[in-house]
């Protein structure tokens, strides 16, 4: 392994592949920035420009977009509620309120840093655990994937606030329901468009996170203008704060980073979880974790609620690299991505990457490292000037989210009724924002809606339609009694609070 | 009568998942489908229940934390408009072009919203568009239809 190091180390600190990692690090937050324009469009863009490189200097690029995208997706969602990317729509839950009173600095500065820290410690797990995780990864079959979904999904009952549980739920259900429209996935049957061409594929995801989140925020700004009760806030979204963290914040950074980080990258390697499920069960874990007293600070602009997600998100970005470089199974859409550009450079990834391809391998890891001290280089000292963002006047802020909100779908699909159907979903979601029920429940359910369906049917179809399959593997029952748990648990709560 | 407006939103979704069900029921699987341990409409109907248990329950259990919106201090008129302005630009968006539309969207967007400064309301919609049209356009190479300026002959 130590020849492997060195070889990475080698291949990785060329003048060239320094110069590719900070490239793709700017390039990457630019574009992460922007709402709808996630690391996968990021990602893709690039793949044209690498085929002029060789095959680890055009991956070193790719992967420093990625990281820079999902720092970039975080900036605009503690700014602007508007995360561009899944795997940062937990990091808006303490992020965006931290900013609206005043602490945007210092919420983009713990970001920076939580996210330094997940991706490095992830990086000293990748180089270390990659050959036996990816073994572990493969002991996954359907039915312990469909159990996984259904505790990610039971584990927003961590994110609703007193007697909200079944509020959660119902949104759970929307966002599955929302994931149902279109063509099935095996079968090619179109479910629930009525007769509509625009819904043969479905729903997008960035039309559901645009509306329910960048557009729904803008409508709910405009509508509240007036409320007392609002008014201080919108006041408070001018001011930057420091971007110093004191010793007491980094304190909790301290106890969360490494159990996010360790959630995030095992969480990340098995193939189709990802930094979405990372970044939620994070959150949710360290709110079972801490205290009482911060507990009650969770979605109000916590320390931990806000570290603990952008740990997470960006160790499960390097935990996502596993699979795909040893097994050739990508572990997100991102990494599909860069999969796809893998098998272009005539590289075939698989257990035997090591010995046909070393540098590839270890310079990758390496690169990753040094992704991450270039991030937090480029975007520390950046940090008051992209969160000047938060002086634009209302009249002005609210149009431009607007903007950026169809000009994502719009160059999407070139399509007026996407457009219409994400106002019409962004009324709704206002709607239903007013009378406090939870959007991120109904995003997670969205993003998981169609993989939960492939694990159940694979179940189901593989026990000949018996829903044993529930308890007859070890694994599933364990993940399926902490679901449970977590269930019980809740409600032992609410009834000890009453 | 004072009505709980969570329970009304809740009953709407009792209903919605009602007809969400029948839906599902009405979706049509192939022949040697129909008797699959999974096919197509299994999971949609799974979801209908779970949508009639879960708002069921909402509507049928006492409310802890009742939500009271205070409706006069909303800004019912200009989120209106701001939504109207909206669907407005995603009809033109495609016939008349990116550039046009979208400058038009947001300097109307400004005005409605109170702006009054005439030359930044300007700055931040026509030449910001521009900018940002070169970056998705030019430096991206993300094409963007425009039929205006192609018929001005500013876009190939």
């Amino acid at each position: 392994m130590i020849e492997g190091i060195l070889i990475g180390l080698t291949t990785a600190l060329t003048f060239q592949n320094i110069l590719m990692v900070m490239v793709g690090c700017f390039f990457g937050t630019i574009i992460g920035m922007l709402p709808g324009l996630g690391p996968m469009t990021a990602i893709a863009l690039m793949i044209p420009i690498t085929y002029g490189f060789d095959p680890a200097t055009g991956l070193i690029l790719m992967a420093g977009v990625y990281y820079g995208a999902v720092f970039g997706g975080s900036t605009s969602s503690i700014l602007l509620n508007a995360p561009g990317v899944p795997g940062t729509v937990a990091t808006s839950f303490d992020g965006y309120p931290m900013a609206q009173q005043g602490k945007a600095g210092k919420a983009l500065a713990i970001a920076a840093w939580s996210s330094f820290a997940g991706g490095t410690l992830s990086a000293i797990y990748l180089l270390f655990m990659a050959p036996s995780l990816s073994k572990v990864s493969l002991s996954f079959r359907s039915p312990d994937y469909f159990a996984l979904m259904i505790l990610g999904l039971t584990a927003i009952a961590a994110f609703s606030s007193k007697g909200q549980f079944l509020k959660a739920m119902m949104m759970v259900v929307l966002g599955l329901m929302l994931a149902s429209v279109g063509q099935d996935s095996l079968s090619d049957i179109t479910r629930f468009t009525f007769n509509n061409m625009n819904l043969t594929d479905g729903i997008s995801f960035v039309l559901v996170v645009m509306a329910t989140f960048a557009m729904s925020e803008a409508l709910t700004i405009i509508l509240k203008r007036n409320d007392p009760t609002s008014a201080a806030k919108q006041v408070s979204l001018t001011e930057l704060g420091s971007i110093k963290i004191n010793k007491e914040e980094r304190t909790k950074m301290y106890k969360t980073i490494p159990r996010s980080s360790i959630i995030g990258f095992l969480i990340g390697v098995l193939p189709g979880a990802g930094a979405t499920i990372a970044s939620f069960l994070a959150y949710g874990m360290e709110r079972n974790v801490v205290n009482d007293e911060e507990k009650e600070k969770f979605g109000k602009g916590s320390v931990n609620g806000l570290s603990a997600p952008e740990t997470a998100n960006n160790a499960a970005c390097s935990g996502s690299f596993v699979p795909m470089l040893t097994l050739g199974i990508p572990g997100s859409g991102t990494t599909a991505v860069m999969l796809g550009a893998l098998l272009g450079f005539g590289v075939q990834p698989g257990p035997r990457l090591y010995m046909t391809n070393p540098e590839i391998f270890w310079s990758i890891i390496m690169s990753m490292y040094i992704g991450m001290v270039i991030l937090l280089i480029l975007n520390l000292p950046l940090i008051p000037y992209i969160a000047r963002i938060l002086a634009v006047p209302k009249n002005y802020l609210i149009p431009l989210i607007l903007f950026f909100s169809v000009t994502g779908i719009y160059v999407m699909s070139f399509n007026n009724f996407d457009i219409y159907l994400m106002i019409g979903i962004a009324v709704v979601a206002t709607f239903l924002r007013l009378y406090d029920f939870p959007m991120p429940p109904l995003i997670l359910a969205f993003v998981l809606g169609g993989l939960m369906e492939e694990n159940l049917r694979r179940s189901l179809l593989l026990s000949n339609g018996s829903w044993e399959f529930l308890w007859d593997r070890t694994l599933t029952l364990c993940i399926l009694l902490t679901t449970i748990l977590i269930v019980v648990w809740h409600f032992y709560k609410s009834i000890i609070r009453k | 009568m004072n009505i709980n407006t969570t329970k009304v939103i809740s009953l709407l979704f009792f209903i919605f998942s009602a007809f969400y069900l029948y839906t599902a029921y009405q979706i049509q699987v192939f022949a040697f489908d129909e008797n699959a341990p999974f096919n197509a409409r299994t999971f949609p109907i799974y979801l209908g229940y779970a949508g009639l248990f879960f708002s069921g329950l909402k509507v049928i259990l006492p409310e802890p934390n009742t939500i009271k919106v205070q409706h006069k201090n909303l800004e019912y008129k200009k989120t209106g408009i701001l939504i109207l302005i909206a669907i407005i630009y995603g009809a033109t968006i495609l016939k008349v072009g990116y550039f046009l539309t979208t400058s038009l969207f947001l300097f109307t967007s400004y005005y409605f919203l109170g702006e009054k400064r005439w030359v930044l309301m300007f700055l931040l919609s026509f030449p910001f568009v521009a900018a940002f049209m070169y970056l998705l356009h030019g430096v991206l190479d993300i094409y963007l239809r425009d039929p205006f300026l192609q018929s001005i002959g500013v876009m190939g």
